[in-house]
């Protein structure tokens, strides 16, 4: 059954409180089209996965910009599997240093979106995915 | 993708990723679909369902959170119930897109197997809103949500058709949003079987709960009019059209949800209702008048499918050029699309 809509869960884990970053990726996901479901400051990895659950989301977006990544983000994917969530498409975005980001992939994250990426980018990159997700042409 | 017994055996049991699945599969309103709430069916009916209505920024979100915590603890001596919560937004015309956020207030029930929230977009029309609310309310009713609380913005016609889905329904109202005769405009008074005026601890709330109380006196009793020049008494409407039902005024209750202030009384008036439905018989009815809007509904979407499926869309399309160059009218063009009038 072909879905339309796309559905990203956009959430900040950890405990920086720098949320523009994360509004701004959410406003431009919802000019693009999208139901984006955006829950706020300070989320646990279990909040996030289990949000995704019961949202049912093609995609979960990551904002950290406290340096957390490496321990929030493998945790969050951890338990997206756990609960059968695997193919979710898992993106990140942030202040994420380059020697980081081939561990991240490693663990599943399909996306790393530093500083100053052009909102289109992003746009273009979760549409993809989520074809291919969907195993749509 | 697991067939349809599979999934609604795991809506049953309660599984979370199914309920989430199959939420989707309705909302989508895929092939499907019809299928699943077919096989849920005979497993709802069993949940109160209250709409919690407002304008935009007046809390909802907020209360929706307290309240919930406060069904889950269990309160004036109802025990500890389960929580379903359908979190309804809009749709940007323009995008398509949605920006959900009643996620954000919700923070406190994160964590409880017993809650289970769901944010949906309004997508296309209205009146398809409140069609995917109920379908979804459906869905966590059958998968044992002992409460299930629909949150909407409140503007219109999309309000009454949800108000009639509910069982019971929260208007909440805040101070300082303009006077009385916006209540009035806005039509939520005659939705109304409790309202909340959140945010209380502004100025203005014991104005506004005064307002409101006055606008439901003129609602329920005797009305004095002057018609032309003369004093005229008009008795008051059947009790049965007065706040949904003879002997129920709509309680007004003060809260600040962000402060869980106010929140127990807004949970017993919600309680009342639900005693007041089952003791008056008209939990009953309301099941019937919903069954009956259901079918009719139902009925109308399938004669009109099958309608559009016996003609090719030429003909259609041809019918509806002549009726805009008035070559034709739209009534013989029915007739004809039904085949009680020969093609002219």
């Amino acid at each position: 059954m072909a879905r339309e809509r796309i559905r990203v869960l956009v959430a900040k884990p950890g405990l920086d409180g720098h949320d523009r970053g994360a509004k701004v990726v959410a406003r431009a996901l919802r000019d693009a089209g999208m139901e984006v479901i955006y829950t706020g400051l300070r989320q646990t990895p279990e909040m996030i996965a289990e949000a995704a659950l019961q949202e049912d989301v093609d995609v979960v977006g990551l904002s950290i910009l406290s340096g957390a990544h490496m321990t929030l983000v493998p945790r969050v994917v951890q338990l997206l599997r756990q609960q059968g969530q695997e193919d979710v498409v898992v993106v990140v975005g942030g202040i994420i240093p380059d020697e980081d980001r081939p561990a991240l992939e490693e663990w599943g994250v399909h996306g790393i979106f530093g500083p100053g990426t052009p909102t289109q980018e992003i746009i273009a990159f979760i549409q993809d995915a989520v074809r291919q997700r969907r195993g749509q042409p | 993708m697991a067939p349809v017994e599979e999934l609604v055996a795991a809506v049953l049991a309660g599984d979370r990723r199914a309920i989430a699945r199959v939420l989707s599969l309705v909302e989508d309103n895929g092939e499907s679909a019809h299928r699943l709430l077919a096989a849920l069916h005979p497993h709802t009916g069993r949940a109160h369902v209250v709409g919690i209505t407002g304008a935009p920024g007046t809390g909802k979100s907020s209360l929706v959170n307290a309240l919930a915590a406060l069904v889950r603890r269990g309160f004036g001596g109802h025990p500890p119930r389960t929580v379903g919560i359908v979190a309804v937004d809009p749709t940007s015309p323009f995008t398509g897109g949605a920006l959900l956020g009643d996620r954000i207030r919700m923070r406190e029930l994160a964590g409880d197997p017993g809650v289970f929230i769901r944010s949906m977009a309004t997508r296309g029309s209205l009146g398809g809103l409140a069609w995917a609310t109920a379908d979804a309310i459906q869905v966590l009713d059958a998968a044992g949500f002992q409460v299930i609380f629909v949150e909407t913005v409140g503007a219109g016609q999309a309000e009454v058709d949800i108000a009639r889905t509910a069982h019971t329904t929260v208007v909440v109202e805040v101070p300082g949003m303009g006077d009385e005769v916006q209540a009035i405009k806005a039509g939520i008074l005659e939705i109304a079987d409790v309202f909340a005026v959140n945010k209380a601890d502004h100025e203005g709330a014991d104005r506004t709960a005064m307002a409101l109380e006055m606008m439901l006196d003129l609602n329920t009793g005797p009305q004095q009019v002057v018609h032309h020049g003369q004093l005229m008494v008009v008795a008051a409407p059947p009790p049965e059209d007065a706040g949904k039902g003879k002997g129920w005024r709509p309680p007004i209750c003060k809260t600040v949800a962000v402060r869980n202030r106010g929140i127990e009384e807004l949970a017993q008036a919600i309680e009342a209702h639900r005693a007041y439905l089952q003791e008056s018989g008209l939990w009953q009815r309301r099941e019937e008048e919903r069954a009956a809007r259901t079918l009719e509904t139902m009925l109308q979407e399938e004669l009109l499918r099958r309608v559009v499926a016996a003609h090719p869309p030429e003909e259609i399309a041809s019918l509806v050029r002549q009726i805009a160059q008035r070559a034709l009218d739209p009534y013989t063009a029915v007739q004809r699309l039904l085949g009680e009038v020969p093609p002219g």
